[in-house]
């Protein structure tokens, strides 16, 4: 109709570019807008949220590291009066002590031995822990059997070995913190498995004693099942044997460990389908054939994230046995945050600060461990 | 055990392949077993408290203790005192830190366990932080830390630090007036906003402004009414000799109050089970939460007012006064309570807030689906679907969570609060020696207490069970 059409004609010959996304949508923005200030509740919480960290991070940071000092040999070095600036943690009285709180009293000339042990350790878990390690049968005889035996023989000594003997007295530190957990951990799978065996026994007499054990166990705080150890221990033992002051705790530790352990392991075997038992026993199994061959690896492989977990509570609660007056980490620094060559006011936040960095370490590594061990058992069940 | 059955294996070789003759064999056994161990560690006992010429018996309960507790609930002296007594404190003491720790650790446990499941990504963060840090450290570190590290540099009671804050005052019959003239002004306003209000932004807006200016003009009515004092310096003290904290003194007719409280609760929950009875016959709504506040707030605060009206100010409040070297007056709190206090509280709080976190993810996605799809708002969908549901998974471990708050409380022994592990298993197993009587009579409260707990859990989870078709 028109003849003028023709002259403003107009076709594209490349596409337009693409234009950005609304920044309301998408990118940094859209997210902190999502996020963060979504509605005024939310901005509110975002606001005191902002607030805490504020208050919270920068001193933090600045004990741990811009005021902290690092060096030094006495107490002047971590004074604010002798410094002329404000003091956070005093790294040089952990450094100073440092081989106190690994090796407590142990004899100078003899720490090779702890060291020793902590190879051996080292050794041990890693077989253990590590899943694709050749032979893990062979690592959990070595860990289990072995290994104790070895750092027995190597931390007391003996003349026969031509090894100094050395008094438990002189233990300390995060030695005897190792040691604790690890006789806890060692004694409480293989008991709170026959523990928990018994409990889901047919027999009411052995269920009776099973039961009756883990509940009085779990219902008493750790604390007095150690004041037990340390005082009844010896009352129940004939006439002049004496227990030593360091495998008194032990027991406690293993007895109560032993019953959490028992729930765990329970809560596996209760997990185990009834076929799985009936499959066993139409196979010819005896009791400890099915239990051994079939149930157990089964019901301890569900278990594995719960073991760990009472192995991270386990490890904690050994700080209990400082109450009784053994020298593990906690007390060692207890003792060394009062010696009047290292009289500053951030001592004592210092050294507990290092034994919460040790502790959180630990328990932090466990934890994630089981994580990730969860997640790999959990990539065969996904269908 | 198999050997033993075995040895008579050739004359009655089936006999020790019979299960039944297994079971029996195992478990005499078992029962022999015991039953030496026992009797070897009585005879034994016997023995070693015979050489060391330690009495035996429950006698010693009746004995002159001799030596002092810090704080103690009940009247205690350490010259008229019997060691009964001082198991007694210890056990109140016990009793006292745990509850106020269950309150408080139920309180900051819900909160975090909330902020870490909130959209918010700082809040969920922080929460998070938080949990890892409190649940890979030791309790005993953290108590030690708190006492240690944070109370014991605080400064002396002539440099202490103010809290600062209101007390109440005696109430007159125009205040009162007032103040309900007051709070009934504020809630018109709430009301009025929230049907003048054209979208959801502009009507949280106004309650959220309505609230502000309700709490305010509360406040100035409350301060002008005589019902609040104000105290120039401070009404608490925070120092190296622990906090102190206004005292009550309950004057005539104070009993009033706290009877009025129970009759408010005991209304407050059979109103509750008449309107949800209603409703589950009518479909009615009743504003239950607004009655049950009305009824539990309004009754003590009615009792109270009369009282005041008819006898006096029923309760008044002593203020520790500030002297030279020391506080005087007011309501002294150790601060070895303050610190084992904040470290359980805020241990198990981390661990509440996991128990909450877990609850309220197993309340699958669907059921709020199809809750909204029902036309539930939202603040319905969490209070009729998803809380009943999440607390039916919360509420079993959260109970075993306060038994391991009252179990952890022993842990007072080792910054030196009064508890019963302190006093009884401490100080008088020392003064004694009759380890075996003192040991069994703390382990038997432990276990009375656990064993009530999970009376209550096993009660509770009968209940709430599932009832499946």
């Amino acid at each position: 109709m028109n003849v003028a059409t023709d002259a403003v004609r107009f076709v594209r010959a490349e596409p337009v570019a693409a234009a950005p996304p609304p920044t309301l949508t998408r990118g940094p923005v859209a997210w902190i807008r999502e996020n963060l200030f979504a509605g005024p509740v939310n901005t509110v919480l975002t606001l005191i949220a902002l607030y805490i960290v504020i208050v919270t991070v920068p001193p933090v940071m600045k004990f741990f590291f811009i005021d902290a000092v690092w060096s030094g040999s006495n107490r002047d070095a971590c004074r604010p009066e002798v410094l002329g600036r404000p003091v956070g943690a005093c790294w040089a009285y952990v450094i100073d002590k440092i081989n106190y709180f690994v090796y407590g009293s142990y004899p100078i000339s003899e720490r090779w031995r702890v060291n020793a042990f902590f190879v051996l350790l080292a050794l041990g878990l890693g077989w253990l822990l590590w899943l694709d390690a050749p032979r893990r049968s062979l690592g959990a005889i070595y860990f289990f059997v072995v290994f104790p035996l070895l750092a027995y023989l190597l931390l007391s000594g003996s003349h026969f070995l031509g090894l100094e003997p050395v008094p438990t007295s002189l233990w300390g530190g995060i030695l005897v913190t190792v040691i604790v957990s690890l006789v806890g951990i060692v004694f409480s799978l293989p008991f709170g498995v026959v523990l928990a065996l018994g409990r889901r026994s047919r027999l009411p007499i052995i269920r009776f004693f099973s039961v009756v054990f883990i509940e009085f166990v779990r219902g008493v705080p750790l604390i007095t099942v150690l004041f037990m150890a340390n005082t009844m221990l010896p009352l129940f033992l004939p006439e002049g044997t004496t227990v030593d002051r360091l495998v008194r705790p032990l027991v406690g530790v293993a007895l109560f460990a032993s019953a959490y352990m028992a729930e765990v392991v329970r809560g596996g075997l209760q997990a185990i389908p009834k076929g799985q038992y009936e499959g066993a026993m139409s196979l010819g199994l005896n009791y400890w054939q099915m239990m051994c061959f079939i149930i157990l690896p089964q019901a301890l492989r569900i278990v594995i994230p719960g073991i760990v977990n009472t192995f991270i509570g386990l490890f904690k609660d050994t700080t209990l046995v400082a109450i009784v007056g053994i020298f593990d980490l906690i007390r060692t620094v207890e003792a060394s945050r009062v010696d009047p060559n290292w009289a500053a006011p951030t001592i004592n936040t210092t050294g507990y600060a290092f034994a919460g960095i040790f502790y959180f370490l630990c328990c932090w590594g466990m934890s994630r461990y089981s994580l990730a061990v969860e997640r790999r058992l959990a990539a065969g069940q996904r269908r | 055990m198999p050997t033993e059955a075995g040895a008579q294996a050739p004359a009655r070789g089936s006999l020790a392949y019979d299960p039944r003759v297994r079971a029996a064999v195992y478990q005499i056994v078992l029962v022999l077993l015991v039953t030496f161990l026992i009797y070897e560690a009585a005879t034994n006992a016997i023995a070693n408290l015979r050489a060391a010429k330690i009495a035996s018996g429950f006698g010693f309960l009746e004995v002159t203790s001799g030596f002092d507790i810090s704080q103690t609930l009940v009247p205690y002296s350490a010259a008229a005192s019997t060691y009964g007594d001082a198991f007694l404190v210890g056990l109140l003491n016990t009793l006292l830190v745990a509850a106020i720790g269950i309150v408080l650790a139920t309180v900051l446990g819900f909160i975090v366990g909330l902020a870490r499941l909130s959209r918010n990504w700082v809040v969920a963060k922080l929460a998070t932080v938080y949990v890892e840090v409190i649940r890979n450290l030791p309790l005993l570190l953290q108590l030690l830390f708190w006492y240690n590290a944070v109370l014991a540099p605080l400064p002396a009671p002539r440099e202490s630090l103010r809290i600062y804050g209101v007390t109440l005052g005696a109430p007159g019959m125009f205040a009162s007036l007032v103040v309900l003239v007051g709070l009934a002004a504020a809630y018109l306003l709430w009301r009025a906003t929230e049907r003048l209000a054209r979208s959801p932004l502009e009507r949280t807006l106004g309650k959220i402004a309505a609230t502000i200016i309700g709490v305010l003009a509360g406040f100035v009515l409350l301060f002008r009414s005589g019902l609040l004092e104000a105290t120039e310096g401070g009404i608490g003290f925070l120092n190296n000799r622990g906090l102190f904290l206004p005292k009550p003194l309950f004057g005539e007719g104070a009993w009033l109050v706290p009877a009025a409280l129970a009759v408010g609760l005991v209304g407050a929950v059979a109103f509750r089970v008449w309107a949800k009875r209603r409703q589950e016959a009518t479909g009615e709504q009743y504003p239950v939460g607004l009655v049950a506040f009305g009824l539990i707030a309004g009754l003590p605060a009615l009792a109270w007012v009369a009282t005041a009206l008819v006898a006096g100010n029923p309760i008044s409040f002593e203020i520790p006064q500030q002297q030279r070297f020391n506080l005087r007056g007011g309501l002294q709190v150790l601060p070895e309570f303050v610190a084992l206090l904040v470290g359980l509280v805020t241990y198990t709080a981390g661990f509440i807030a996991e128990v909450v976190r877990a609850g309220i993810l197993a309340v699958s996605r669907g059921q709020t689906e199809a809750a909204a799809s029902l036309g539930l708002r939202p603040g319905q969908i969490l209070r009729l679907v998803v809380v009943p549901q999440a607390m039916r998974v919360i509420i079993p471990p959260l109970t075993s969570q306060y038994l391991n708050l009252t179990k952890n409380s022993s842990l007072a022994v080792a910054i030196g609060y009064p508890d019963l592990v302190q006093v009884f298993m401490g100080t008088v197993l020392n003064q004694t020696g009759q380890a075996v009587e003192v040991v069994a009579i703390t382990m038997a409260v432990y276990l009375t207490i656990s064993l009530i707990t999970s009376a209550f859990m096993n009660y509770y989870n009968s209940r709430m069970a599932i009832v499946e078709r």
